[in-house]
């Protein structure tokens, strides 16, 4: 009997692989933009500025808040009532960028309020710009602290990508869903679409942990 | 447009929103409990001796934290009737919730038990406590104190993630709205008072989450 439903799986095996697609194409256009969105709101989060900083921080609460789903739900149901008709696959990319550029503001924020005051305030004192700051001095260092937990972030968020399934983006936990239906062998079926998240995602939890490995023992150097 | 958001509609179906409230609670914390005791015997087996139980346990963390909670909760939704094993939908939930969040409160566990000094051991050895009077009075006390925090912040992400169970139409928050879509069709309505809800809970464990900090730099000075 297994060996029927195995041939099953393996006959509508381009399907899944077309479902990974589907999960690798979202997770990266939202990754992409929500790290270049995260680190502009993590710079204005860990600036001066009294007014952008607590209207980031409000945001950046309740997104952190409330659940992924509703999220989606909310950006999918609710744009339209704003005459703004979305496909599920934009509305999937636009909701997942937010929570990324949420959870990694908050990483950049920290990794730039780690950076000593000592090196912003030589920086200003050898006639530096604050672009230039930012540029030559802060981020650079600051790049040592958010490198090891903004590769964990992206982990997090590719797993959060099959949430997007619920409103009908055919990635590969919505292409689990349906096999089910067909080959009703649910171990099977969620047993492979696992592996294959295992895949993209297993990876780059080790990349995270030797960075952070490697971060933390330049770390301890620079103290000596 | 929002002009049309429905408030009469709102009041109407709050008794379902409050007892699918209370559902997001019960679910959570149940989950909580069960990945508290899951997360200590998995980090009991990930630091003992025995070679093949240390193994074990670090293959259920590595593939927990590598795949999504949707997959876990289908896996066991569709995948333990085919084998003949069947339960409520709100047992599968929970036991989605307790193994996934487990493998993350392994990690949490650990860290408190590794925060507290080899020295503090050997001196409470040397005056002559026994093992669990060491636990009691050394080293839970202290560990408590660094888990805290993060202990709070798993139940964040729990309540969180509770949203998912509405998927196997579980009646929580999430299927308030639902419920409210698809009866009435006000999406607005119905998700923004969950994510309401949501973010109740979301600020009195951000709460807690920071007097618990505050408390512990308090008792390390």
């Amino acid at each position: 009997m297994w060996g029927f439903y195995i041939e099953q799986l393996i006959h509508s095996l381009p399907f899944f692989l077309k479902g990974l697609w589907m999960t690798i194409a979202v997770s990266g256009l939202s990754l992409l933009a929500g790290t270049a969105i995260g680190f502009i709101w993590g710079i204005l989060r860990a600036s001066r500025s009294r007014f952008v900083k607590p209207l980031i921080g409000a945001w950046v609460d309740i997104v952190r808040g409330t659940p992924f789903l509703v999220q989606v739900f909310i950006i999918f149901f609710l744009l339209p009532e704003f005459g703004i008709q979305l496909e599920a696959f934009p509305a999937a990319v636009i909701a997942l960028t937010n929570l990324a550029a949420c959870f990694i503001c908050e990483i950049v924020a920290a990794g730039i309020q780690a950076v000593p005051s000592g090196q912003k305030e030589a920086a200003t004192s050898t006639g530096l710009n604050g672009l230039q700051q930012l540029r030559y001095v802060i981020l650079p260092q600051s790049m040592r602290i958010i490198l090891p937990p903004l590769v964990g972030q992206f982990v997090l968020l590719i797993k959060d990508s099959s949430v997007v399934s619920a409103i009908g983006v055919m990635d590969v936990t919505r292409v689990g869903w349906l096999t089910v239906q067909r080959v009703p062998q649910g171990l099977l079926v969620f047993g492979l679409v696992a592996v294959l998240y295992f895949v993209i995602c297993y990876p780059l939890i080790r990349v995270s942990n030797s960075l952070e490995k490697r971060m933390s023992a330049g770390v301890t150097q620079n103290k000596m | 447009m929002l002009e049309t958001f429905n408030f009469r509609v709102i009041f109407e179906y709050l008794p379902l929103f409050w007892s699918c409230f209370l559902a997001t609670l019960w679910l959570s914390a149940a989950g909580l409990l069960g990945a508290l005791l899951v997360g200590t015997l998995a980090c009991g087996l990930r630091i003992s001796r025995f070679k093949l139980l240390a193994w074990a346990a670090g293959v259920y963390i590595e593939s927990i934290r590598s795949t999504p909670l949707l997959v876990q909760l289908f896996f066991f939704y569709f995948g333990l009737p085919s084998i003949g094993i069947r339960m409520s939908e709100a047992t599968t939930g929970i036991l989605a919730l307790t193994l996934n969040s487990g493998a993350y409160m392994a990690e949490i566990v650990r860290a408190g038990i590794q925060s507290i000094s080899h020295g503090q051991v050997e001196a409470a050895v040397s005056s002559g406590l026994n093992y669990l009077q060491r636990m009691r009075h050394i080293i839970l006390p202290q560990a408590i104190g660094v888990t805290l925090p993060p202990l709070l912040g798993q139940a964040i992400v729990l309540v969180k993630d509770s949203a998912l169970l509405s998927l196997i139409s579980l009646p929580e928050l999430t299927r308030a709205g639902q419920i409210m879509t698809s009866e009435r069709f006000m999406p607005a309505e119905g998700f923004l008072t969950s994510a309401l809800f949501y973010l109740l809970i979301y600020y009195i464990l951000k709460g807690l989450t920071h007097w618990s900090q505050k408390r512990l730099i308090y008792m390390q000075t």
